[in-house]
């Protein structure tokens, strides 16, 4: 079973308001600040990105659907500091210790913000298991679309191409898994590739015969055909 | 596991997102796991200096340019990273191009994901549940509402960002432009053209 994220292809949610080019980067300034602090916190190095990731998919549906983009950030933030244990119940509750806390050295300098920034986190990884399929290669996504390792877990394959075949059209190399990653099970790398459906294998009424979706998927999300 | 709490944390903050932000940071301040400096220089650097002008010198380039083009469509790190345009959320990147007969249009179904590099922090649309939801489903209705028609005979081919690869559309150069400097085509490369939710602007 899915999480409320996963809504490609849903129907319902009305027109795309594009915005103007020039519009301002942060919408409003503490949309700015929920991003530096949530780009700070994980400098911390208690978590990576893929758990940080699913923090945000586990807000309950109802908080999920009513919270604007970044109050998704912050709010999954706070949760996730109390889950690693950097910040207590009481702490949010604005009732904890006083005085600096133990990873205090590791927070990101202002000195050191435009190396992390350029340093990144690439998923990319030497190792792992041999490519099993080749470009040009018939496949069928895994179904159901579910984390195999962990029940209601984080997992990248989206559920509208669960059960749907599709065609490998490049090797992007081996990459970190996120399904096991989110979990403190291990990176688990594995061949990841960017695998083309046609639109028809996905939706019973495609707009045009000729469209396509592109997806990255891991190789343990393909089985060949 | 997955922790999954019927009492999240976050409800312990203030409700108003505004609020929960500031005491948010007051106690990681106080407890000295974020630096206040570090938060402007973040703040600074994605409103001011990364940003769809980083991806329109590079569109411009390989218009300019056949084999710069060429190496970029075939490995784009090496090439993108020789520009100075690399590291969070640009790690992966691959650059997809645009043809009369195919259009490439990029979306994250799950989060958000984007080329922060060369494209700065995603706008709001990218990020909503409508793009989100329709843009695989159909992109063609969601391409009329940024006032786009392709013409008879074009595929569309949607990028869904599962991963940790990001992608930039190389959209087609338009009419009337030969000759014109990296400079001035730059002027033309909009940023929804590199999402693919918009073409780049003709010469006036």
């Amino acid at each position: 079973m899915t999480r409320v994220h996963d809504m490609g292809g849903r129907f319902g949610d009305g027109p795309v308001k594009p915005e103007a080019e020039d519009a301002p980067v942060f919408a409003e300034d503490w949309h700015a600040r929920a991003l530096a602090v949530t780009l700070a916190c994980g400098a911390l190095g208690q978590w990576n990105i893929d758990t940080s990731r699913h923090a945000r998919e586990r807000l309950s549906p109802k908080d999920y659907t009513r919270f604007s983009y970044y109050e998704k950030w912050i709010s999954a933030l706070a949760d996730l500091l109390v889950e690693k244990g950097v910040l207590t119940r009481e702490d949010l509750a604005g009732q904890g210790a006083t005085g600096l806390h133990a990873l205090a050295e590791r927070a990101l300098k202002a000195e050191n913000v435009a190396a992390a920034l350029a340093k990144g986190g690439p998923a990319s990884r030497e190792g792992g298991p041999k490519p099993r399929f080749t470009p040009g290669q018939a496949v069928r996504a895994r179904i159901p679309a579910d984390n195999a390792l962990v029940e209601g877990g984080h997992t990248r394959l989206p559920q509208y191409a669960a059960g749907a075949q599709g065609y490998i059209l490049r090797l992007h190399g081996t990459h970190v898994f996120p399904d096991s990653s989110a979990h403190g099970l291990g990176e688990a790398p594995e061949p990841l590739y960017a695998v083309r459906f046609h639109a028809s294998s996905l939706w019973a009424h495609p707009e045009h015969p000729e469209d396509e979706v592109v997806l990255d998927l891991w190789q343990s999300y393909l089985e060949p055909l | 596991m997955p922790h999954d709490h019927s009492d999240h944390p976050h409800a312990l903050l203030p409700p108003d997102p505004a609020l929960r932000v500031k005491a948010l940071e007051t106690i990681l301040t106080e407890k000295g796991l974020i630096d206040p400096a570090a938060l402007e220089e973040i703040i600074d650097t994605y409103q001011n200096r990364i940003g769809p002008q980083n991806g329109a010198r590079v569109v411009a380039r390989a218009w300019s340019d056949p084999d710069f083009k060429e190496a970029l469509l075939a490995d784009a790190d090496p090439v993108l990273a020789d520009l100075g345009y690399y590291g969070r959320q640009g790690e992966h990147m691959v650059v997809v191009e645009n043809t009369p007969q195919q259009h490439n249009m990029v979306v994250c179904t799950l989060c958000s994901c984007y080329p922060w590099p060369l494209l700065g922090i995603p706008p709001g649309w990218y990020k909503s549940d409508a793009y989100r939801a329709r843009a695989v489903r159909e992109p063609r209705k969601v391409l009329a509402e940024f006032g786009v028609t392709l013409p008879e005979g074009s595929a569309v081919r949607v990028w869904d960002s599962t991963a940790e690869v990001r992608y930039l559309v190389l959209p087609v150069r338009p009419e009337g432009t030969e000759g014109m400097s990296e400079d001035d085509l730059a002027a033309l490369v909009t940023r929804d053209s590199m999402i693919g939710t918009g073409l780049a602007k003709v010469p006036a």
